[in-house]
């Protein structure tokens, strides 16, 4: 395992765990449509309305907005900004930090108000940061434990799918 | 950072392209987007300068085929080459799995190519990555033009090799893709060293693009087998 890769990964059981917290989330909060992007710029979720755009593409511009708005932050004094908020006429979007290695993104529209879906990101905040930590810990006690399980043995395949 | 996804059965991994300003980066990403099937890759995202230089990223998501029932997604990226964007180049080495070195190959970049290097071993150690110990290719473009250094000359200045200490990995093992030459080898004087694999590329008709990627995402995916 190289230095610094980190990697991580997540079963089914957290991805319906992310994803019955989101669901309730935009019920209460009015919401169009939640996604959750880690800070490599990599798509975990989407829970709500399909997204009509690339929602890959929407994952990676993402990322890199919170962590040029991280370096901003600094350049003022501050150590990050936890939660960045871009207004449109109709479609709006509210991003915030989840245990520093995720970014939670919210859509909404004139449905809702700024200030709901605000205080009801708190406490969905809260949840995912719980998850995430324990997802997080399980990969560091484990020694990555998932990924040799998946891919180990697997050089043959490898080289086949790059002849 | 690699990322396993069971739900959706997926492996998502980050691959950068580094190296000086007008290299051919973003030309390997256009190389690949226009090649690869429309169906097994996503948007090509520039944001880019009204000259068409890289202000932040090049990005390009492209599936490479499945491994034990796993989509293998590769994230394409490219840095701005220019040694102002030095803050928004940092940024995008956060969570990568494996990096190409794109070098110029014209005698004159000489000094731009070892600025780059030098700079994406400052990069990479601010984030505490080591990059003599991941998936690190070098590809030295350009070689279609009349005043391309030798090669030789490209691998003694950027490409001279790093120790390998672990006595375990002091063998020689030969280079795969150039018949004669080695990847770990003991120098006459005594020292072992390890070189990055390296390809020779001429990006904008596409030599050598594929042949790089090919190599990186292999290394990237059997660092996590």
């Amino acid at each position: 395992m190289p230095v610094g890769s980190g990697s991580w990964s997540f079963t089914e059981e957290d991805f319906n765990a992310i994803t019955t917290a989101l669901q309730r989330f935009l019920y209460d909060s009015n919401a169009r449509c939640a996604l959750l992007v880690d800070r490599a710029g990599q798509l975990v979720a989407t829970v709500g309305e399909k997204p009509a755009f690339d929602p890959t593409a929407f994952a990676t511009l993402t990322a890199a907005d919170f962590s040029a708005n991280d370096q901003l932050a600094k350049l003022i004094g501050e150590n990050d900004f936890n939660s960045l908020f871009h207004q449109g006429e109709k479609e709006s979007m509210y991003l915030a930090d989840v245990a520093r290695r995720v970014i939670l993104v919210v859509l909404f529209d004139n449905r809702t108000t700024l200030g709901l879906v605000r205080l009801k990101m708190k406490s969905v905040v809260d949840e995912l940061t719980q998850i995430f930590q324990l997802v997080f810990t399980r990969g560091q006690a484990g020694g990555q434990a998932a990924t040799p399980n998946l891919l180990a043995g697997a050089d043959d395949e490898i080289d086949k799918l790059f002849q | 950072m690699s990322m396993i996804n069971y739900a959706s059965r997926e492996i998502n991994c980050k691959i950068v392209y580094y190296g000086p300003g007008l290299g051919g980066k973003t030309s390997n990403l256009e190389h690949v987007y226009g090649k690869v099937q429309p169906d097994t890759r996503g948007k090509l995202i520039s944001l880019a300068t009204e000259t068409e230089r890289t202000l932040f990223f090049d990005f390009l998501p492209v599936d490479l085929g499945t491994i034990r029932g796993f989509k293998t997604r590769f994230h394409l990226y490219t840095v701005p080459g220019q040694v102002y964007y030095n803050a928004s180049r940092k940024l995008i080495l956060k969570g990568v799995d494996g990096i190409v070195f794109v070098a110029d190959s014209q005698l004159e970049r000489m000094e731009a190519n070892q600025e780059a290097m030098q700079n994406l071993y400052d990069n990479m150690a601010e984030y505490g990555y080591d990059l003599t110990k991941m998936p690190f290719i070098i590809q030295y473009n350009k070689r279609d033009l009349p005043n391309a250094a030798p090669v030789r000359e490209l691998q003694a200045a950027l490409n001279p090799g790093w120790e390998v200490q672990d006595a375990a990995r002091q063998r020689v093992a030969p280079d795969p893709y150039h018949a004669g030459e080695s990847l770990i080898e003991q120098l006459p004087t005594g020292e072992w060293v390890e070189h990055a694999q390296y390809f020779e590329a001429v990006a904008v008709t596409g030599d050598g693009v594929f042949e790089t990627l090919k190599a990186v995402s292999k290394l990237v995916l059997k660092s996590l087998a």
